[in-house]
């Protein structure tokens, strides 16, 4: 439990964090101290093999290339100078209007998942932990999900591709003859 | 060892309260989620609101797994897994997005980006 608590607390500190940073990088890198703390987390729940790829996967690949990108675009900081000091529930109203909506979530959610009681004590029966088993089910249950995610992943290639690179029109062979 | 080390605990006495339970994870899960739905809400820089979706995935990850654990089934972790397939789809299509878009307009505002406003 005291692992429970100190996993939450880093995760729940640091995802306040990210979103109270001005800079994007401070917030990166602060993202990734919250994927540590659920990696930590998932450990808990016996799920070794989610919490290794959430450190090789999240922190290591997605989080370097948000990462990457922030140092390529080396973006300024976000606030213009009139609200550069205030409160966030003295900002304009869709500001606060987003503060007031993330906590009234937040308390709904609690208040619906504290008031029926639910499971109390450890949970039951034998967690599922091994690689093996995961992969039996990944490829015979879940084998066309995992082959249409390949096309999404190579679909998502040639798309960042394309949209990142410069003057598509231009350099092409396709492109129209000018002047 | 002290004398209990060979009397055996009944399973049920041993767990007591010092474990943490479904409802647990379940209530992080959503506190996660109400803060990244805050950073979408409240922020004004796009890569902060991709990293505040990335929050909210990481939540509904947690979930996932703890429900998997709860019912003794691997589809959980499975599900983890193909979610965390999506996250790097949209991650690469978003930040190429931001890229176009910073390129345009040098600003990371989203207020900047009315063309398709009326």
């Amino acid at each position: 439990m005291t692992l429970f608590y100190l996993f939450a607390a880093v995760a729940v500190l640091a995802s306040l964090l990210v979103i109270s940073q001005r800079n994007p990088i401070y917030s990166v890198l602060l993202l990734i101290a919250s994927f540590g703390a659920l990696s930590g987390l998932y450990v808990l729940l016996e799920a070794p093999f989610v919490a290794v790829i959430q450190i090789i996967v999240y922190a290591g690949a997605i989080m370097v290339l948000f990462l990457f990108v922030v140092m390529l675009l080396n973006a300024p900081h976000e606030e213009t100078e009139q609200d550069e000091r205030l409160h966030a529930f003295r900002r304009p109203a869709p500001f606060r209007f987003g503060v007031v909506l993330a906590v009234a979530l937040a308390i709904e959610l609690t208040w619906a998942l504290t008031r029926g009681g639910g499971e109390t004590g450890a949970f039951p029966g034998a967690a599922v932990s091994s690689v093996r088993a995961i992969g039996r089910t990944l490829f015979t249950e879940y084998s066309f999900p995992f082959e249409v995610t390949s096309i999404l992943i190579l679909v998502a290639m040639v798309g960042a591709v394309v949209l990142a690179k410069r003057d598509v029109g231009r350099s092409g062979a396709s492109a129209p003859p000018r002047g | 060892m002290w004398a209990g080390a060979e009397h055996p605990l009944p399973p049920e006495d041993k767990v007591g309260d010092d474990v943490p339970t479904l409802n647990d994870y379940l209530i992080l899960s959503a506190i996660l989620f109400a803060i990244g739905s805050a950073g979408v809400l409240i922020r004004r820089n796009i890569i902060t609101i991709l990293l505040s979706v990335e929050i909210m995935l990481n939540a509904v990850n947690l979930s996932f797994v703890a429900f998997g654990r709860a019912l003794g089934t691997a589809d959980g972790q499975i599900i983890v897994f193909f979610v965390m397939t999506v996250a790097a789809a949209e991650a690469a299509v978003g930040l190429a997005i931001v890229i176009g878009l910073f390129r345009h307009r040098e600003s990371l505002n989203p207020a900047t980006f009315t063309s398709l406003k009326w």
